[in-house]
């Protein structure tokens, strides 16, 4: 009852913040609710099914450049295709990924995300004709539900229109995880989280379970990473670097990853807390890297964990 | 025969585990292997249960050879096995815990958008289980908070709540006390009979436990089958009692009847 309140409050908030913040602050809302479409994903993994990916921001590179390719070069600006194709794209490149990926637990699951993030980049700042190199490639500005708004100044299309869209997509993508992790496949990764062997014998298909989850998350990546480009109006590799992956997991930690909403909020205060950090320090990191020590040691449930939220589905410390 | 072994070997570098083990278990019987530590039990059950192939021999399940096929193939085939060391979901309550294998045995693990609270047929089959198996207090206690008795049990539920029709216990009451020991063989006896399962298989070092409810007990003894026959004969056989039961062991006396299946 008390996070359907809390639930609600934080929907009429993000539907009234328009009204009320300044335009510089909408514009750090957008990658907020773009990486918390990521989270979810993300979560779907390191929560439910007991697997850390540190080559996450390959299926975001995936989405963001896929948002680039279609604009530029397919004269496809229609953000709902984008967004389809992101999908599709993030699942593929998953489904493939995958097959190696899930057969492995723990650092070397890991490690193995890793190497094929490090692919992925690599890929994209070496053939620069295609990507354009470590400079990247433009997002032109993409058509929302078929309306196009080029007329609209920069900063006001960004914080009206696409500010909603954006919105839309997290509360989608948000409702759709909701069910995912309640769901009878839900029920099956979470016992391959908490014991894999007992899983089998009780017929549960651990890979396979695993692999449907690495699809579903990446698509979430994907998708998230299609709403990245356009604020910002490009795309580079960094995007689909491995600190970049380590990020996302840094969001997790942060907000907590135990708690179904805690890596989103985990995304609202990383990008608020790093603006924040960078406008008094030029060495942002050396403060998040405290604070990242600061959570495993002191606050290893997150920001959630602190405020006393609802149950874990799963004991912390332990995994 | 639903379940039959036949010369099983099964090497493990130069170390024979298994060195031509035979083993048929019919309908209606409750099947005991005893043995003393590093006779093969261990190794059996894994064969048996899919998980290990063997190096040599079948195993067939309802006339399929199912040697090396796996543990998730065979619970769909009808074989559900619990382990000797219990194995639980600590984070998953005692509900969840039992719904997971309805789920598996439905085929419903795939459906990704359904609501699991939603699922009638999933929650009764596992209330089902959870009352036969007398957890339905506890079904919203997660499961690491159980003490060790009830772990036990809901281990041995989850399996029986695949509704198999074979179910291998290994060392179902090992791990607990004396004191509940019988109170979960008295359960997983009656719950096997509501359920109508065909066939139970009990690896045991409890002889009260192996004499009380066996049917047939087989005794293995480095990697072969030393006898394998009705308690009674077993009991009167001087071999197994020297080298597997141990002379000094008091053997418990005959219960009503032999309790047959």
């Amino acid at each position: 009852m008390r996070g359907r309140v809390i639930l609600g409050l934080a929907l009429v908030g993000l539907l009234a913040l328009p009204l009320v913040l300044s335009p510089y602050r909408l514009l750090l809302m957008l990658p907020f609710m773009a990486y918390g479409v990521i989270l979810l994903g993300l979560n779907l993994l390191f929560a439910y099914a007991g697997l850390v990916s540190f080559g996450h921001a390959l299926f975001v590179g995936i989405g963001a450049y896929t948002g680039a390719f279609l604009t530029t070069h397919a004269g496809v600006r229609s953000l709902e295709a984008i967004v389809l194709v992101a999908a599709v794209l993030g699942a593929v490149a998953a489904a493939l990924v995958g097959l190696l990926c899930v057969r492995y637990v723990k650092i070397y699951f890991g490690m193995l995300t890793l190497a094929f993030g490090m692919v992925f980049y690599t890929f994209l700042l070496k053939f620069y004709r295609l990507t354009g190199g470590d400079e990247g490639m433009p997002v032109l500005r993409p058509l929302l539900l078929g309306l196009n708004l080029d007329a609209m100044p920069k900063t006001d299309y960004l914080v009206g229109p696409y500010y909603y869209y954006c919105l839309g997509v997290l509360i989608v993508a948000a409702a759709v995880m909701w069910r995912i992790v309640h769901s009878p496949f839900g029920l099956c990764l979470r016992t391959i989280r908490d014991n894999p062997a007992k899983a089998e014998a009780l017929g549960v298909s651990v890979t396979r379970y695993r692999w449907y989850a690495f699809v579903i998350s990446a698509v979430f990546a994907a998708v998230g990473g299609a709403l990245l480009g356009p604020p910002t109006g490009n795309v580079d590799p960094t995007l689909a670097y491995w600190t970049h992956s380590g990020s996302l997991v840094f969001m997790a930690l942060l907000g907590g990853f135990a708690s179904f909403f805690g890596p989103v909020l985990g995304a609202f205060v990383f990008i608020f807390l790093q603006d924040a950090v960078m406008s008094v320090v030029p060495y942002w990191r050396l403060v998040f890297g405290a604070i990242l020590a600061g959570i495993v040691i002191f606050a290893p449930a997150g920001l959630m964990g602190l405020f006393g939220g609802r149950r874990a589905p799963v004991e912390v410390s332990r995994t | 025969m639903i379940l039959e072994a036949r010369d099983v070997r099964k090497l493990y570098g130069d170390f024979c585990a298994l060195d031509g083990v035979s083993l048929a278990v019919g309908a209606g019987e409750f099947v005991s292997i005893i043995g003393p530590n590093g006779a093969g039990k261990s190794t059996l059950i894994n064969v048996l249960t899919g998980v290990l192939r063997p190096t040599a021999g079948t195993v067939r399940f309802k006339g399929r050879d199912v040697a090396g096929i796996g543990p998730v193939a065979l619970t769909r085939l009808g074989l559900a096995r619990s382990f000797q060391l219990v194995q639980i979901f600590p984070d998953l309550t005692v509900m969840e815990t039992l719904q997971a294998p309805v789920v598996s045995r439905l085929g419903r693990g795939a459906r990704f958008f359904r609501s699991l609270a939603g699922d009638r047929e999933v929650q009764a089959g596992a209330l089902e289980v959870a009352e036969l198996f007398g957890l339905a207090d506890k079904r919203h206690v997660p499961a690491r908070q159980l003490p060790q008795g009830d772990k036990k049990l809901l281990d041995v539920a989850s399996a029986f709540a695949l509704r198999p029709e074979i179910i291998l216990l290994d060392e179902p009451t090992s791990g607990v006390s004396t004191a509940e020991k019988s109170a979960i063989m008295e359960i997983l006896v009656a719950a096997s009979r509501r359920m109508g399962l065909k066939a139970i298989i009990q690896v045991e070092h409890d002889m009260d436990i192996v004499f009380g409810y066996s049917d047939r007990i087989v005794a293995l003894h480095q990697g072969k089958v030393l006898a394998d026959a009705a308690p009674a004969a077993i009991r009167a056989d001087a071999r197994v009692v020297d080298m597997v039961i141990g002379r000094s062991h008091h053997l418990p006396s005959p219960p009503k009847g032999e309790r047959a299946g």
